[in-house]
């Protein structure tokens, strides 16, 4: 679409700058602050450079939590990924099917995420579970409290019900814009189903799964409330993600300089990956308004 | 021929995949709803799969418990501020996005999607500062505009998304024919982007309702939201599991009853109005 100059559009854009500038400016410059001085109590602050950073670059207990949150991530994403594709790929395109999955996939993704923690709390359990029992009736020693690999199995696979729905919903969204005539042409040329996938749904799936991927990422990038509820960080700090690790830091013993330098590093990875989000987005934008000039 | 009727043959095989998958999806669901009807002695004491005595007691214990019910009353009052307060703001904003080009307007444009994707964990300290600098603590009003930091970019984004359809010619013809731009966006074009608007609001309730880290920061008694109370029940001994079952249902109504509407937009949604 063509758009025209036209530097009055600002007053359109005032209030929700105001807002965000609010809710979002006004904190994060607190956070630089608090990143730069030490306290001991009583308001009194002192400059002290760079020492948190430093000091934050150095832990263990920061690399231990990023590199959990990164493992977190690229398994969920191995797993979903291809389970949304595969489910997409197989989901009925027209009749009363359609309306019937889309409604019952896209439930648990508008759960409150505290619920879901709940759900799966209790779904594991071994004395009242569904799951736990099973496992514990079939002999498999389960206990997602005590057992570090079962915790994150919990965690995983509470993960994959909650937002493979996600990358279905969005892989669908690709898959129902291909025309008819791509798939009686590909017949006509006797092409396998693999290829059919490979050379057609495949790119045209392309953006939607780019996207399906970059937001799955995002958001499990910042996960806390499931794993907060379901194991609480533990068992010891095996599941304790950046950002659990953040809030017990911040409002649970009130280390301000740390936890600021922490919030500050964690928000420019978050930032790095918003940009590469936005080139997607927008990149394809310009396509599309070229094809509407043609 | 052959090649045909293998297709044929995998596809009338192909509803298995997603049947098997929703049944996956509602197995702990069920679970919840299957606990929520039972009493407490039989949720500890004997491995049901579904309740033998089905009892109404645990959503009674909700309905007449002020400390309960003021939760869900709590939630939905800053819920709903949130979603009036970010798509008022978000409408003007996308219309600016959508049809000009000023200064500044790509980076605006990407830096509200920062927020959208700005961890709470970060923000929860900081915003329980400003909000007591301000003695907003405990109001829903507090809880309603920190929520704003991920809803309105989200606002924004979908409504852009929703606005780029619309022809610009559209609005060309309604200034030529002598409308004024406040009379034309409430005359024409709104009612042209009322389903963008009504995804807008699904999406802002349902990602407030489904917050709880900055929700419970910000509240301590008055304002506290059903998330929260609920969190309390859990790490208190003595669990009381069918009403927590109960409340869990009662959570999941809300997106339950409207999902049906927004079915179709749900995947647009989730893109922030980009599929």
């Amino acid at each position: 679409m063509n758009k025209t100059w036209n530097n009055k559009a600002w007053f359109m854009v005032l209030p929700v700058l105001v807002l965000v500038a609010f809710s979002a400016v006004i904190p994060l410059m607190t956070v630089v602050n608090y990143s730069v001085q030490d306290t001991f109590g009583n308001n009194q602050f002192f400059w002290a450079g760079t020492d948190w950073f430093i000091e934050l670059l150095e832990s263990d207990r920061f690399w231990e939590a990023l590199g959990r949150n990164l493992i977190f991530s690229v398994i969920i994403l191995l797993i979903e990924v291809p389970l949304g594709i595969f489910i997409a790929l197989n989901m009925p395109k027209k009749g009363l099917g359609v309306p019937f999955c889309l409604v019952f996939m896209s439930l648990p993704l508008l759960i409150p995420w505290n619920v879901v923690g709940t759900i799966w709390q209790v779904f594991g359990r071994v004395d009242i579970g569904l799951l736990g029992y099973t496992l514990f009736s079939m002999g498999v020693d389960y206990n997602y409290v005590s057992n570090v690999s079962d915790a994150w199995i919990t965690l995983i696979v509470m993960d994959i019900w909650h937002w493979t729905s996600l990358v279905v919903l969005l892989c669908y969204a690709g898959l129902v814009s291909i025309p008819d005539a791509y798939f009686q042409a590909a017949k006509i040329d006797g092409a396998s189903r693999w290829s059919v996938f490979r050379y057609i749904q495949l790119p045209k799936m392309k953006r939607v799964l780019l996207i399906a991927v970059l937001l799955r990422f995002m958001d499990s990038f910042m996960i806390y409330t499931e794993p907060f509820v379901v194991t609480g960080g533990g068992p010891g700090n095996s599941t304790t993600f950046l950002s659990i690790d953040l809030v017990k830091m911040a409002i649970g013993q009130f280390d301000l300089g740390p936890a600021a330098a922490m919030s500050l590093v964690y928000f420019l990875i978050i930032l790095l990956f918003s940009w590469v989000f936005y080139t997607v987005m927008t990149s394809h934008d310009g396509e599309t308004g070229k094809g509407g000039e043609q | 021929m052959t090649a045909q009727a293998k297709q044929t043959q995998g596809r009338s095989f192909a509803w298995l995949v997603p049947a098997l998958y929703i049944f996956f999806l509602l197995l702990p669901i069920y679970w919840l709803v299957n606990m929520s009807f039972k009493t407490n002695t039989e949720i500890t004491g004997t491995f049901s799969l579904y309740p033998h005595e089905p009892t109404l007691r645990n959503y009674a214990v909700i309905f007449t418990d002020p400390s309960w019910y003021s939760g869900y009353i709590n939630s939905i009052i800053y819920v709903v501020m949130n979603t009036v307060i970010s798509v008022a703001a978000a409408l003007p904003a996308a219309y600016a996005f959508s049809r000009y080009r000023f200064l500044g307007d790509k980076h605006l444009f990407f830096w509200l999607l920062t927020n959208r994707m700005a961890p709470p964990a970060v923000f929860a300290l900081p915003f329980f500062q400003l909000y007591s600098a301000f003695g907003l603590i405990d109001t829903h009003i507090a809880v309603a505009l920190a929520h704003c930091l991920f809803n309105v970019p989200l606002a924004v984004w979908i409504l852009e998304g929703f606005m780029s359809g619309v022809p610009k010619e559209i609005d060309e013809t309604a200034y030529i024919d002598g409308y004024s731009f406040p009379r034309f966006f409430i005359k024409i074009f709104t009612p042209l982007i009322a389903s963008g608007i009504g995804v807008a609001a699904f999406f802002c309730f349902m990602f407030s309702w489904v917050e709880l880290l900055i929700a419970r920061t910000l509240t301590t008694t008055d304002a506290k939201p059903i998330a929260a109370i609920m969190t309390r029940t859990v790490s208190a001994s003595g669990m009381d599991w069918g009403v927590l079952a109960a409340a869990g249902v009662l959570t999941i109504i809300p997106g339950a009853i409207v999902i049906y509407f927004v079915r179709n937009y749900i995947a647009k949604g989730f893109a922030l109005g980009r599929v």
